[in-house]
């Protein structure tokens, strides 16, 4: 089949997909969004691969038709790039995975956080509030320590746990005058005692592929770019039906679902991630990550 | 596999493995991180800071 891979910086995650697509035979047509520009009809964009230009049949002897694209994925380091870059493939006819309303509702956490409310996944108790003011008040009524998160981010950058009123003022100054517009949609979220820990399940077709620990001994945030510890885990079977249903809730696709737990043991999902770094979780868990998710791009491309 | 200047101290580059577009290398003089513009002949370009918007 014919794949357009779509990113900028090539991780060892990709490296890990393109090393699948290419061994089994399937031609890869690299796509750097920022190689080119789209226009509303047909995309103008380096074919980084093939040497030539992704576009239209009829435009030129180097042209790529991207009528000949059987799939595409997505794997663009910028969200704002790969989001639109999406939605374009998607209106000359391209099937991406993950798609436009997939990628639309995980970007964004108060996307997200609607979409799992909607289901009728457990998510942790959400507030959204405009102004400096606002945002004090809604603090005080989830109560602190309360966490404060910006709506679009990744890799637990500007996440702030404010145990009290006065660390709470400081926190929504600096974002009202230091921050993008964004930052003056203030996201705050219940604190939940996690016990250091939560779990990443990566969901492909509605069904559980891999599953990892991560946990810390060092504060709360659990990201593995934060150096949390990585391992396999057993999900139990609350866990791995509100990850599928959280999958499910943004739109399906392959996503990453992140999921802690109340002192209770209820699952709460936090997170899902459309562009979901595998690395950490190929080596915890044991499962050829890059092998399962090119059987789903095999699956999209037959349909 | 070829070698490059460092765009950053002008050191000779020579990467480690076969790298392809859009890698990320380390100057081995002066520890800039380097993007891979093109892997044959090889160019280097000073990689672009994190962005806000850059996340999984």
């Amino acid at each position: 089949m014919d794949v357009g891979f779509v990113c900028s910086r090539v991780r060892k995650d990709e490296k890990l997909l393109l090393e699948e697509l290419r061994g089994r035979g399937h031609t890869v047509h690299r796509i750097d969004p920022r190689r080119g520009n789209l226009a509303l009809d047909t995309p103008h964009l380096d074919d980084l691969d093939g040497g030539g230009t992704l576009g239209t049949e009829g435009d030129g002897a180097d042209i790529v038709s991207v009528e000949d694209l059987d799939v595409a994925v997505n794997r663009e380091l910028s969200q704002s790039r790969g989001l639109y870059t999406t939605r374009y493939l998607e209106s000359y006819g391209v099937t991406v995975v993950n798609s436009h309303d997939t990628s639309r509702v995980c970007m964004d956490k108060v996307e997200t956080s609607l979409a799992l409310e909607e289901a009728g996944v457990d998510t942790p108790e959400t507030r959204v509030a405009y102004t400096e003011e606002s945002a004090l008040e809604a603090a005080e009524e989830l109560g602190y320590p309360v966490v404060v998160k910006p709506v679009v981010g990744s890799w637990a950058r500007l996440l702030g746990k404010l145990n009290d009123r006065e660390a709470a003022e400081a926190v929504f100054e600096h974002k009202k005058v230091l921050g993008s517009y964004e930052h003056s949609v203030f996201y705050l979220q219940e604190y939940v005692d996690h016990g250091g820990r939560d779990q990443r399940v990566m969901v492909a077709d509605e069904e559980v592929v891999a599953a990892m620990e991560r946990s810390t001994s060092d504060g709360w945030i659990t990201n593995a770019s934060e150096g949390a510890e990585t391992t396999d885990v057993d999900l139990d079977t609350d866990t791995e039906a509100a990850a599928v249903e959280a999958a499910e809730a943004v739109g399906g696709g392959v996503v990453g679902v992140d999921v802690m737990h109340t002192p209770d043991g209820e699952p709460l999902v936090h997170e899902v991630n459309h562009t979901l770094e595998f690395k950490a979780l190929t080596e915890a868990s044991g499962v050829d990550v890059a092998a399962e998710f090119t059987d789903h791009l095999e699956e999209q491309a037959q349909t | 596999m070829s070698t490059a200047e460092c765009p950053v101290c002008d050191a000779e580059v020579e990467p480690a493995w076969e790298v392809e577009r859009g890698e990320i290398i380390d100057c081995g003089d002066c520890g800039a991180e380097l993007e891979v513009m093109d892997a044959d002949p090889l160019d280097l370009e000073e990689a672009p800071e994190l962005e806000e918007d850059w996340g999984e």
